[in-house]
Order: C-alpha cells, then sequence, then structure tokens
C-alpha cells in the first residue's frame, strides 16, 4: 500500500496549490465535509476527548495490526483535520503509526493557529493514534475493547 | 478635566500590531485588557532604576522600591474608597482573592451544616473554591439560578437566605453573558439577614462603579490585567472587623511578627495576608493603570462603552442564524453568541485568520453552558479603545466566515 510519506507529499502538493489562508482553510472545510459519518453508536461520552474549545469524539480499532480509526466533531475544522489523518493513517500497519513523523500542519501553515490551543483535540489524537498503535503490535498486550476505544 | 475616550487607542501600542496579514482587532478584552504605555514604561522603569526587596532593606532601593509599593496600595484604597489602605491586600489574581477568603474565612466561620450561596452566572473561580469549601466542612453549597433574560432570580436568593448561610459570593458583571448584577440589592437582602457577601468584580471594576463602601460589600475582588494593568497582580479588599477575625492563608516571610518554636505571633494588616516576597512591580504598574483609567471620566466611559455595546448587538442581530445570549436589563462590555450550525470553535479560528481576537468555548462557566444546553459561545469583549471600526471588522468578519462555511 501507499506509505505515509507518499499520501503526505501528495496531501501537501494540494494544499500548495491554494494560495491564502481562506482557500487552504476552504479546503480543509471541504475535506471536513466530506468526512464519512462516525458510527453513532460510537458516539459515546467514553469516546469524547475533553477539552474546551469543542466537541470531539473518536474512536480506534487495531485489526491484523493495523490501524483504523472513526471520529466526529462539532468543528468543521477539526473534521478537516481528522479527514486528513484519516487519509495518512487509516488501515496502515500499526508500526508505521507508530513511527509516522508527520510534517504536513507544518508545512501547511495551519497548525501554527490549530496546535497553538491546547484543548482543540488534534494533539490529543495524534498521541491517542500513537499510544493505539504501540499496543496493537504483535507481542504487545492486548487492549481490552473498551481501552481500544481510546476516550481518556 | 479628563480626557476624551477617542483619545485612548493611541496609548496602546500593540493595537499596531499586524495579525495574519491584517491590523489586530482586539476584542478579547474580557480574557485580558491591553496595556498603555505609561504602564509598561512604569513596569520597566521599576527594573531599571530601583528594584530591591521591600520592607526590610536599609538601603536606597529598598526604601525607594517600598514606597512605590504602598503608595500603590493608598492609591488602590482610594480607587475603590476603601476606609484604609490595610484593607487592600494584594494577591496573584482574582482567582487567589477569592480562595483566600474561602479557606481564611471559611476556616473560621464555617461549620458542618452552615451554608454557603453562590450563583450560576459566577466564572469557575467564584463557584469552585466555594464548592470545595462545602465539601471540606461538609457545609451546604447553593446556587442561585438565571431566568431567560441571563439574569439572577432574586426570589430564590431570599429562599435560599437562612439562619445557616455563612457567606454570598456574586459577580458584579458575568464574564459569560454580561449580565450586571443588582449587587447593592443582593448586599442589602443579605446584610438584613446578617450575611456578609463577597464580590468578584473581574469585569466590573474596569467598566463600572467601584465604590465599596457604597456597595457595601464585605469583599471585593478584582485582578489588575483585565483593568489595563500588569498580569499577576490582583486585589482582595476586605472589612476591617473580617480581615482581622480570619486566620492567615499562606505563611512564612513578611506574614509574622515573632517566630519561636513553641508559638507564632502574626503581623498586622494588611501583611498578615501578604506571605512571601511580593511581586513589587505589580501593583506599582497596577497603580499607574489606575491613574491612567482616572484620567478619563466615568460616567464619559460608561456612556461610551454601552453605545458601543449596543451598536455591536444591533450590528450582530441583522446576521442570519445569530443566537445573542442572554437580555439582561443592564449588560457591560460583552457580546455572547453563535451561528447556528457553525462550532464556536471555527468561528474564533477563522476571524483570527482575519486579524480578529475573540474568545470561544465555555469561558470557564460550566454551569451557565450547561443551563443554556450549548457546548460553548463565540465571545467578543469591549474595552475603552474600542471603537465601531472594530465591530464593523468583526460584524465583516463574521460573514466571511459564513461564506467560507457556505451558510
Amino acid at each position: 500500500m501507499t506509505t505515509i510519506t507518499d499520501i503526505e507529499q501528495s496531501l501537501i502538493d494540494d494544499f500548495a496549490v491554494l494560495e491564502n489562508w481562506e482557500e487552504r482553510y476552504d479546503y480543509l472545510i471541504e475535506l471536513g465535509q466530506n468526512l464519512s459519518p462516525m458510527d453513532p453508536e460510537l458516539k459515546i461520552d467514553d469516546n469524547k476527548v475533553h477539552g474546551c474549545q469543542s466537541s470531539v469524539w473518536f474512536a480506534i480499532r487495531c485489526e491484523d495490526e493495523k490501524i483504523s480509526f472513526q471520529a466526529d466533531s462539532d468543528s468543521l475544522i477539526i473534521k478537516g483535520i481528522v479527514a486528513i489523518l484519516q487519509k495518512l493513517l487509516n488501515g496502515q500497519p500499526a508500526k508505521a503509526v507508530e513511527n509516522a513523523d508527520l510534517t504536513i500542519f507544518n508545512t501547511l501553515g495551519l497548525w501554527k493557529h490549530l496546535s497553538s490551543q491546547r484543548s482543540n483535540g488534534v494533539t490529543a489524537m495524534l498521541s491517542h493514534l500513537k499510544a493505539a498503535a504501540i499496543l496493537c503490535q504483535a507481542g504487545a498486550p492486548k487492549p481490552s475493547s473498551a481501552d481500544a476505544g481510546a476516550g481518556a | 478635566m479628563s480626557r476624551s475616550v477617542l483619545s485612548a487607542r493611541a496609548d496602546f501600542p500593540i493595537l499596531n500590531e499586524t495579525v495574519n496579514d491584517h491590523p489586530l482587532v482586539y476584542l478579547d478584552n474580557a480574557a485580558t485588557t491591553q496595556k498603555p504605555e505609561v504602564v509598561l514604561q512604569a513596569m520597566d522603569d521599576y527594573y531599571r532604576h530601583y528594584n530591591a526587596n521591600i520592607h526590610r532593606g536599609n538601603h536606597a532601593l529598598a526604601a525607594r522600591a517600598t514606597q512605590a509599593h504602598e503608595e500603590a496600595r493608598a492609591k488602590v484604597a482610594r480607587f475603590l474608597n476603601a476606609e484604609d489602605p490595610k484593607q487592600i491586600i494584594f494577591t496573584r489574581g482574582t482567582t487567589e482573592s477569592i480562595n483566600l477568603v474561602a479557606y481564611s474565612f471559611g476556616d473560621a466561620f464555617i461549620q458542618a451544616g452552615d451554608e454557603v450561596i453562590t450563583t450560576q452566572l459566577e466564572h469557575h473561580s467564584n463557584y469552585v473554591p466555594w464548592e470545595l469549601l462545602c465539601q471540606r466542612k461538609q457545609a451546604k453549597f447553593q446556587v442561585i439560578p438565571f431566568d431567560e433574560n441571563g439574569e439572577l432570580n432574586l426570589e430564590v436568593f431570599k429562599s435560599l437566605l437562612n439562619e445557616r448561610t455563612r457567606i454570598v459570593a456574586v459577580n458584579q458583571v458575568s464574564n459569560s453573558l454580561g449580565t450586571v448584577n443588582p449587587v447593592e440589592e443582593i448586599i442589602r437582602i443579605a446584610h438584613a439577614a446578617g450575611v456578609p457577601v463577597l464580590v468578584d468584580g473581574a469585569q466590573g471594576v474596569q467598566h463600572l462603579e467601584r465604590d465599596v463602601q457604597k456597595m457595601d460589600c464585605d469583599f471585593y475582588a478584582f485582578s489588575s490585567h483585565k483593568m489595563y494593568g500588569p498580569m499577576g497582580i490582583g486585589v482582595l479588599y476586605g472589612k476591617e472587623k473580617w480581615l482581622e477575625a480570619m486566620p492567615p492563608f499562606l505563611s512564612g516571610g513578611e506574614m509574622i511578627d515573632t517566630v519561636t518554636s513553641s508559638s507564632v505571633t502574626f503581623n498586622v494588616l494588611p501583611f498578615k495576608f501578604e506571605a512571601g516576597t511580593p511581586y513589587v512591580p505589580g501593583p506599582i504598574g497596577l497603580g499607574v493603570a489606575i491613574d491612567y483609567l482616572e484620567t478619563f471620566d466615568l460616567h464619559e466611559l460608561q456612556t461610551y462603552e454601552d453605545g458601543l455595546l449596543q451598536y455591536g448587538l444591533e450590528q450582530l442581530a441583522d446576521i442570519p442564524g445569530i443566537v445573542i445570549y442572554g437580555n439582561p436589563k443592564q449588560r457591560s462590555c460583552i457580546i455572547p453568541f453563535n451561528l447556528e450550525g457553525v462550532s464556536a470553535y471555527d468561528v474564533g479560528i477563522l476571524l483570527d485568520t482575519q486579524g480578529v481576537a475573540v474568545r470561544t468555548g465555555q469561558h470557564c462557566t460550566q454551569p451557565i453552558m450547561d443551563a443554556l444546553k450549548i457546548p460553548g459561545t463565540v465571545r467578543a469583549s469591549l474595552a475603552l479603545y474600542n471603537n465601531k471600526e472594530d465591530v464593523d471588522a468583526l460584524i465583516k468578519g463574521i460573514h466571511r466566515v459564513l461564506k467560507i462555511l457556505k451558510r
């Protein structure tokens, strides 16, 4: 399958043709609007990422040492970020997710806003994904189904 | 003679900043206000010319720093119309001032089965310290609710007051809805039942009358940084009879009289409540901010700010799908709103890309958000240097947000 680095480069190229902030946010929001809906049964309190700024639900699955996840938010910007993370990481081997060194958000210049807000859940989403990826690898103790739901 | 409010803008160098290629439009003043040049200079001047530890030193710099620090205390006392400068305790801010009372007054006067009353309109800093005090003491925590206009229900307040009520805590202005609370009436009602009142003046001191004797409050707390002064310094005013009767909050240097291995006696007011080396430049900067604020006539300032608030409310009301929260008889400088189907977070981020600074989220008032059944709001808040152009930039920014979000 395509590597995370390849996908990342193609996303960076997509954003690079956009000239200003407004167009970049426009595209990010479009990605958010096109995000596939989260299974309603996963939108439970246990899957809610706590923060002041926006409501975010986040659920990670580990299957055959591959990571997949679903998420939803009342914020279209957060949904756009989720869409980017899904394109990058969904279905990738757990080892690759654990080792992923994403530069895309710095490159896009959007990250400057987003990561400075400690409670926006984006940084939390990435660390949840990495933590789940470590647990997902062979030899690691298997998490219970509740833990795999990455709430916290 | 007082200055025209319209001339204030030039006093704040930060307002010339460019943010995301747009001139800064600063509408997050309820979070913190910007500082005028005179305050910046006073802070710089302290460190450059007379930085020293105070009260104990016997050299020239220590004497000068001590004098400036204590003059600032006298200035705060005059600003609040306090009876005596010794009733002015310097703290880190409103939160610490309220915690001081919750711990110290709570220790002395609250027993199991007693009751404490606060309101649903409070910032967490005037809610959680009382909630925790009640947990520590097995006391009852009572909350006055607000109505559909965002105003406190005083009938419920009267029904909550009883012979076990030990203190009432209320804000002068709600940081979330902007409601100006009838603190004088609340104090009258509480005093008639023999109950003291703490007023959280964090959002009131910079906009409204702040005469503690006229208000007749027992405690008044505020932060310097929301009234054009430096961050990290705040004030607790207390009536002398309470401050004398309360035990110290923090202990250590400055606050003691004599110390032996078997006993400790405490210093006099206000030093009993000021353990450790004080933040000397803080009060000095605050004093200059008070001088600055007092170059404007309070009545003229209020007329100007109210006019701008009304203009903002009217302009916002024309935006399709907008909900403005609360409709109190008197509102001060705060406009909380949401756009239908749009998260407040997205509005904040997209306004920021246009140089417009607002606050989004719960504003440390979860009880208010729960009552309104919303996750948060966008909050635009005004200060004396804002003008119609700032409001117009907000409106223009919101229209662009709606366009980007295709609403």
